[in-house]
């Protein structure tokens, strides 16, 4: 007898009910009078538009779906886009949220002061906010020069408006992914091989043998190309080393895992160099032919012993011998990974030094498996008159100070345009888009009067963030889905180009990037430099230089052109790098000339305040920081940050799992927000960790009705808010950000105030 | 046939694309999700150990869901997969008691909605949209009954395990060490 | 430590922070249920034992009661469905494993049984209320004699069911038994919260149901012969129930974790007083006192006892509907 299994039984009791004739007329009768359900768009109904992400840097290429009514459906990576690999990260996916989202900017605003003296924005037609832009600009230009005008900006939009700037005669810009972010790193890189990393960073992770990540955290940071590239290296059996306080996502999924004493991360650099010379697992041949000043570097060292480091860095000595052989037999192909933020502690070029001269030893640069040499296409640019030169440049207030400011420094642009700076290149007037320097930039309130001293603010954005606020005119921007911008042109293994391209028409009353930095160039008599109507006419101009054209761009979204230059350094190649020796510089011989340590020398960046927490802050994966947390998928995926402590730290505040609670640092600064604590042992007991971003608290007024993100207002606590100690790294400007430290008030410190 | 899902845990960074992807795929209304993230951490520091889970209708192979409907709106189709047809589904909340898992929930239409492993998609030979956008590639679909798809090799030569096996749902989502 | 911890955000009502599906509506609808089962229960045996005369509340006046619990009972039900406009998708299939579709069809059974079973002792009613002092409700006595007198098909049906009421008795009793197991079993088939995945739960509700019914007749019987055979029938059943409650959580304490956990939600837990003060105090133990009491001649108003035992029957299904959705197997 054949047995019934249970799923038999169902499908058979299933038919039996089907069998009563009534049912199957009568369900889809009433279906049709009472159901209005969505059906899932299907592959082969979609209308498909290549689009470039814009919701983090990494700039992925997919498609648009729209459905038969043109409404956009979702976003799917490009099979071909080497930075997706057709994957999109949960931003990118949920990257539609942007463009839905009901509390975008939707129409030109312009400050107005109300009769009790109080200033709130009124809704205003383009022309008039474009007029009043142009004008102000120009009074700028006859008060103080066109120099004093700033450009702050961020992202794909930028390249526009510098455009406009250049050719209005103003190079004073910078943007936050500069010193708060990664010129630290590009600096060291700079200085020892002559090259930077730039984005995505030219790790050739997948066919690697060993990985180091050191404060870098792939996977709660959704560097697309790499998280993918480090599950490759996972599913080799790859050894992925980790050094971080906190157990991180990646440390989770490391061979070994290295539980760093905060601040002490160079010490641990140079002792993994000691045993690397002194045990010989260093590349002799590539350091003999293509490096300089190892014989220095090897009696510079000898003093950093993993004994010593151990006293620093708390980490044993064994196993520090241990990592250092793992990476020495995997050489060349190793990878220390120079990380993304690096602005740390104030002496970051020297640690990312460290790094370079680290993978330099190894033999990895240039190397399978370790970094490749990237390429990247030159699109040729329109033509148009040579930009006038201005007076002065961002380069002319930082270069003094700091001689690899390879970008404007944003924070000394802000130093620029407070009311006590007396100087030549004072700053007047800002210009930001698609940056929001209150939760970007650290010390708020020094941006704030900076934001006070301005005759004139400028903001063009998709949504009322923070700075919105500050703007005597918000012009409303078109989100990536909605307009055309330049081509990506990132460098990579192969090169290629990708096209976004506007699925619909831009919602409400926005426009694109480039329609608004050229009808302000039209205003301010800059017709030469907009020889055209529409930017599509520009592409497709440069498009066609390179044998392609907007119409095949169309079809395919990513376009691969041949390499000029081999991958990777063939052996015994002889090769020239692009610093004074020629050579790796493991001694920098710029650094000597400059006065700064020619080699990494650790130094001591002290212990935390009596009863004070170091302020550890972070990504989630879901998130690029305050950016996309109104964004509704987004949203839905994550909306209550948590502040992690340890279990010995809970019992000492005596808290609890999802008790909120609100953040002092030493200064007396109170978090505006609380946050919920989340008690785990993966995070070290002299430190807190919570995500950057949260705690938007961005507000404005527009004809008398609040307009603000309001999903994302008052969730959590913005760690910008809480940093009081900005170290500067002498070297670039970057500002290092995490020597700072917080205590935990788990009573409400705004109601004390409000009572007393 | 029989559809079923293996996911690496030794890979998922939680990063929730999965849950997104999902979103925007269904239209699932927005507060609501058909799939999820649970991390898991267990140790003292500096001892420890972590991974991400990422968990939907386990579409079991023993249905208490499907036992418990009233109206035959929760069946079973072609390759095991777990459905409800909205149309015929009054909102009891039986299934939802049902599941072990807390997969189903009220649609805010007042059916029960839950993940249907997007048998769309894989009736055009595509995989769920969880699936195909995993950056990680952590999430792998396929057909138990054929001992050569890549599912049934990763199950046989991995370590795995199911949730809650002994609520005796024989679940068909399998998570590899 | 170990930590367990959803990364996305599911706040999903209904779900979040555990399932909460059923509530007020569905307790209430066991509850009438069982008390309609208990109540149909002993008025079909008695009426089959031929004992019509010696216990006419129970047999003539309590199902009168049943048909308007069981229509409270079926508002409520289709009240808390979410998916109210299909709600006649019940009524198109029958699935023999569902408890739900098993209750749907039962109750329509019970519900034109329990209507017709009244309507046939319709001058008892009438004296009953007389009795009563009821006289307001006349109307309703009124009303039925002239649908009788106006409407041939109406009186061919009741003098139908006259006819043959021990046939129907019979049903009746099967659909009434159906209906007390039913109440029981509903929750026990769901077995993904462990507090009601017990095989004690079924007998302990239909136990329970039949002990508010005879409360039920306790308290509104004008007999007091038939008051007194009800409660010692009620202080047996009592009895029952605290065998099976103390049964129940030993077996769930000698159980896997998970059933641990649901016994610990009575044991110290957050349902603790509720459960042991109120419901197993004040709703078994102590109106078996007073039931015992007043067989023994102390003098007890006869509404008391039978009151506390209907509340005590209330509250558990309240507490079983709410503690066994808090009752889970981890993430």
């Amino acid at each position: 007898m054949s047995k019934l299994n249970r799923r038999d039984f169902i499908k058979i009791s299933g038919t039996a009910s089907a069998g009563m004739v009534m049912t199957p007329p009568l369900t889809s009768i009433w279906k049709t009078i009472f159901s209005d359900e969505e059906k899932p768009l299907l592959e082969n109904e979609a209308k498909k538009v290549p689009t470039v992400c814009e919701v983090c840097f990494w700039n992925c290429a997919g498609w648009t779906y729209l459905d038969k009514e043109g409404n956009i459906k979702k976003i799917i990576g490009n099979d071909i886009d080497p930075h997706s690999n057709g994957r999109l990260c949960p931003r990118g996916t949920g990257g539609l949220g942007m463009y839905y989202d009901e509390d975008r900017l939707k129409k030109p605003l312009i400050r107005v002061k109300r009769e009790d003296g109080k200033s709130e924005f009124r809704e205003a037609e383009w022309d008039e906010a474009l007029d009043l832009v142009a004008t102000k600009m120009k009074e700028i230009e006859k008060k103080y020069g066109k120099e004093s005008m700033a450009l702050l900006f961020h992202g794909k939009t930028g390249p526009h408006f510098e455009h406009l700037f250049k050719a209005w005669g103003s190079d004073t810009m910078g943007e936050p992914a500069g010193a708060q972010c990664l010129i630290t790193r590009e600096a060291g890189f700079i200085a020892t091989y002559g090259a930077g990393l730039a984005s995505p960073e030219p790790t050739d992770v997948r066919n690697t043998d060993c990985l180091v990540l050191i404060g870098n955290h792939i996977g709660e940071n959704m560097h697309n190309g790499h998280v993918q590239e480090v599950s490759a290296l996972i599913d080799k059996g790859g050894t992925i080393i980790t050094v971080d306080p906190r157990f991180s996502t990646m440390a989770a999924h490391s061979t070994k895992w290295l539980p760093i004493k905060p601040s002490t991360d160079l010490a641990l650099l140079l002792a993994w160099m000691n045993v690397i010379i002194n045990e010989g697992l260093y590349d002799k041949d590539y350091v003999e032919q293509y490096t300089y000043g190892f014989e220095q570097l090897k009696d510079h060292v000898q003093k950093y012993t993993p004994e010593w480091a151990e006293s620093i860095t708390t980490i044993p000595a064994g196993d520090i011998y241990e990592t250092a052989r793992l990476m020495g037999g995997a050489s060349p192909r190793v990878i220390i990974h120079p990380g993304r933020h690096t602005a740390w502690y104030g002496d970051d070029t020297q640690r990312t030094r460290a790094i370079a001269i680290l993978n330099a030893i190894l033999g990895s640069w240039g190397r399978e498996g370790g970094f490749y040499f990237p390429e990247k296409v030159k699109l040729p640019k329109e033509a148009h008159p040579p930009f006038p030169k201005p007076k002065w440049t961002w380069k002319d207030i930082s270069r003094d100070k700091h001689k690899l400011a390879i970008m404007g420094i944003t924070n000394e642009l802000i130093d620029h345009a407070l009311p006590e700076y007396k100087g030549p290149y004072k700053i007047k007037g800002m210009f930001i888009t698609a940056t929001n320097p209150l939760q970007s930039i650290p010390s708020q309130d020094t941006i704030r009067r900076a934001l006070d001293n301005q005759d004139f603010v400028v903001v063009v954005d998709t949504m009322p963030a923070e700075i919105t606020g500050y703007a005597d005119v918000v012009l409303p921007e078109a989100t990536y889905l909605e307009r055309l911008d330049h081509l990506r042109t990132a460098h990579h293994r192969q090169p290629n180009i990708a096209l976004r391209y506007p699925a619909v028409e831009p919602k409400y009353d926005t426009k694109p990037g480039w329609w608004i930095a050229r009808e302000i160039g039209i205003r301010l008599g800059l017709h030469d430099y907009y020889e055209w109507e529409d930017f599509e006419e520009v592409l497709d101009w440069q498009l066609k230089q390179v044998g392609s054209s907007m119409e095949e761009m169309k079809k395919v979204g990513v376009k691969y052109f041949p390499r000029k230059t081999p991958m990777y350094l063939k052996p015994g190649e002889e090769y020239w790098f692009n610093t004074n020796t020629g050579k790796i510089e493991l001694y920098s011989t710029d650094f000597e000339e400059w006065g700064y340590d020619p080699l990494p020398v650790y130094k001591d960046h002290g212990e935390n305040p009596p009863g004070f927490l170091r302020l550890i802050y972070g990504r989630l994966p879901m998130h690029t920081f305050g950016r996309t947390l109104n964004n509704p998928n987004l949203f839905d995926l994550k909306h209550d940050p948590h502040l992690w402590v340890h279990p010995k730290v809970a019992r000492i505040y005596g808290l609890e799992n999802g008790q909120e609670v609100w953040l002092k640092n030493p200064k007396g600064k109170v978090s505006s927000f609380p946050i919920k604590v989340r008690v785990t042992e993966r995070i070290r007991h002299d430190s807190v960790f919570m995500p950057h971003g949260f705690g938007n608290k961005g507000r404005i007024w527009v004809d008398g009705k609040k307009l603000e993100m309001h999903r994302a207002y008052g969730r959590g606590i913005l760690d910008s808010e809480m940093i009081y100690n900005i170290e500067i790294d002498p070297v670039t400007g970057g500002t290092g950000l995490r020597n700072n430290f917080v205590t935990i008030l788990t009573e409400n410190p705004h109601k004390k105030e409000a009572k007393s | 046939m029989r559809y079923a899902m293996a996911i690496e845990v030794n890979k998922c960074v939680g990063c929730a694309d999965c849950v997104v992807a999902c979103q925007t795929e269904n239209n699932v209304p927005h507060g609501y999700s058909r799939d999820w993230i649970v991390e898991i951490a267990r140790g003292e520091y500096p001892d420890l150990y972590m991974h991400f889970e990422s968990q939907r209708c386990n579409h079991c192979d023993d249905t208490p869901c499907v036992r418990t409907c009233p109206t035959g709106a929760s069946h079973i189709i072609e390759g095991g997969i777990v459905k409800v047809t909205h149309d015929e589904c009054i909102g009891c909340g039986a299934c939802i008691e049902a599941c072990p898992y807390d997969a189903r929930y009220f649609h805010p239409e007042g059916y029960v909605d839950k993940c249907t492993f997007c048998d769309h998609r894989v009736a055009d030979g595509l995989d769920p949209a969880c699936v195909s956008v995993c950056p990680t590639t952590c999430m792998h679909f396929g057909d138990l009954d054929d001992p050569d798809s890549e599912i049934s090799k990763l199950i046989r030569t991995r370590e795995n395990y199911t949730l809650i096996p002994e609520a005796g749902t024989n679940p068909q989502i399998f998570y590899l060490k | 430590m170990e930590e367990k911890l959803l990364v996305t955000a599911r706040e999903i009502h209904g779900l979040y922070p555990h399932v909460h599906i059923w509530g007020f509506p569905i307790a209430t609808y066991l509850f009438l249920g069982g008390l309609a089962a208990g109540i149909l229960l002993f008025a079909t045996i008695y009426y089959i034992k031929g004992k019509e005369d010696e216990m006419p509340f129970t047999v003539k006046i309590a199902p009168l009661f049943t048909f308007i619990f069981i229509m409270i009972g079926l508002l409520l039900l289709v009240y808390d469905l979410h998916h109210k406009l299909y709600v006649w998708q019940l009524f198109t299939t029958f699935r023999i494993e569902s408890p739900m579709s098993w209750g749907a069809w039962t109750l329509v059974g019970v519900s034109i049984f329990s209507l017709l079973w009244p309507l046939s002792y319709i001058d008892d009613i009438e004296e009953y209320l007389h009795e009563r002092g009821w006289k307001r409700l006349d109307w309703i006595t009124k009303f039925i004699r002239t649908l009788e007198h106006k409407c041939k098909i109406f009186r061919f049906i009741v003098l139908f069911f006259r006819k043959h009421r021990k046939k129907f008795a019979y049903i009746l009793l099967f659909l009434s038994i159906i209906l007390g197991i039913y109440t029981g079993i509903l929750l026990s088939a769901f077995n993904a919260h462990p507090l009601w995945n017990n095989s004690i739960l079924g007998p302990l509700f239909l136990t329970s149901g039949v002990s508010t019914g005879s409360a039920f007749v306790m308290w509104l019987s004008n007999n007091k012969k038939e008051r007194t055979r009800m409660s010692v029938i009620d202080m047996a059943l009592i009895a029952t129930e605290l065998f099976f409650i103390i049964h129940m959580i030993m077996g769930m304490q000698a159980g896997p974790e998970a059933f641990q956990q649901a016994a610990h939600l009575f044991l110290g837990g957050e349902f603790t007083v509720i459960f042991w003060v109120f419901f197993v105090g004040f709703g078994l133990v102590l109106p078996f006192i007073l039931e015992a009491m007043e067989l023994k001649g102390f003098h007890i108003p006869p509404a008391l006892p039978a009151i506390l035992v209907l509340i005590g029957g209330f509250l558990f299904r309240m507490i079983m509907v709410y503690a066994g959705q808090m009752s889970e197997y981890p993430l």
